[in-house]
């Protein structure tokens, strides 16, 4: 069987899924079930002491699902750090998806302070999954530093834009001992299935599921856009080609003359 | 007593835990987060940690996120 391993555990699912901007949590949940998902990513914010909001965890079977606190929010590695730490005392399994983004714009991840905090959290005993930019030298020293993954966008969170990266993203997939999870900009199926078809290890997608007016429709389709992209990819696709190959022989032919 | 929670200014009772702001708040101790003058506290010490004035919380908790 096909398994994915991060951090010597190992999932038959290689789509993670996020549990943001959903319209319901009927509609996140949902969107986990369907997805066939075993990893799903939550945030950490400041509760409203004067209107608390019903606990997102009461909605996520946690025997089911492994919950993947990120540091969304964090500005610098010091934020994220904390926030990571946070996540922790809240009695998470210390897996982190590490997200530094300062710009609030673009959320595209900072790669000096992704570094300095991935270093300081490996060192605390955390198992990071580092969001990046599509740098393939960053990649490296990501993993130099000890993270479990690489977690390159393929487009700026939340664009649907698909793997716009793709060519950095190759060379990463290239390079890598770790497992690579294509992060960010995943719009639909065939860009998740893109994703696979270069050899990502997976792909996390979470507004293509929010977005849409059927989210379990939308991560059963994403479901099979992964596991579409993963079996061609194991099976080998065909080269690209200039010139045109007939599909039967050029002899043989009943003609005229 | 003034404490800061969250950013803001509250004014509670004298030798007030931090389990029993929680649940002043309305609010379950397992699903959330404290840090203390930014100590994170266990939830064993929720019920020990004892507010003087002038200290500082974060209550944080589990939200939606990619």
């Amino acid at each position: 069987m096909d398994q994915l391993t991060i951090a010597g555990r190992t999932f038959d699912s290689r789509l993670m899924v996020g549990t943001g901007k959903f319209s319901s949590n009927q509609a996140m949940v949902d969107a986990m079930v369907h997805s066939g998902s075993e990893i799903v990513t939550v945030a950490l914010r400041r509760v409203d002491i004067d209107n608390p909001q019903d606990s997102l965890l009461s909605h996520i079977d946690r025997d089911r699902f492994l919950l993947l606190p990120n540091t969304s929010g964090a500005r610098d590695a010091e934020e994220a750090v904390r926030l990571a730490r946070l996540a922790r005392a809240a009695g998470c399994e210390p897996w982190v998806k590490l997200e530094v983004t300062p710009d609030p714009y673009y959320l595209l991840p900072d790669p000096i302070e992704t570094l300095k905090a991935a270093e300081m959290l490996v060192k605390e005993g955390f198992v990071v999954l580092p969001y990046m930019p599509a740098d393939p030298v960053l990649a490296k020293h990501l993993e130099e530093a000890g993270t479990a993954t690489v977690m390159p966008l393929g487009a700026p969170i939340g664009t649907n834009k698909g793997v716009r990266t793709r060519d950095h993203i190759a060379i990463i997939i290239e390079q890598a001992n770790v497992p690579v999870v294509v992060d960010a900009g995943l719009g639909a199926p065939s860009h998740a299935a893109e994703a696979m078809e270069m050899g990502a290890d997976a792909v996390l997608v979470n507004t293509a599921l929010a977005d849409t007016g059927d989210p379990a429709a939308m991560a059963r389709a994403f479901r099979k856009g992964v596991e579409a992209g993963r079996e061609a990819f194991l099976a080998g696709l065909g080269q690209q080609r200039q010139k045109a190959e007939a599909s039967s022989p050029l002899t043989g032919f009943l003609r005229k003359d | 007593m003034q404490i800061n929670v969250n950013g803001k200014s509250k004014e509670v009772i004298d030798d007030l835990s931090v389990s029993a702001l929680i649940n002043s708040l309305n609010l379950q101790a397992d699903q959330v987060v404290v840090e203390l003058n930014r100590s994170i506290l266990t939830s064993e010490q929720f019920s020990t940690a004892q507010l003087t004035a002038g200290d500082s919380l974060e209550i944080v908790q589990f939200v939606g996120g990619g």
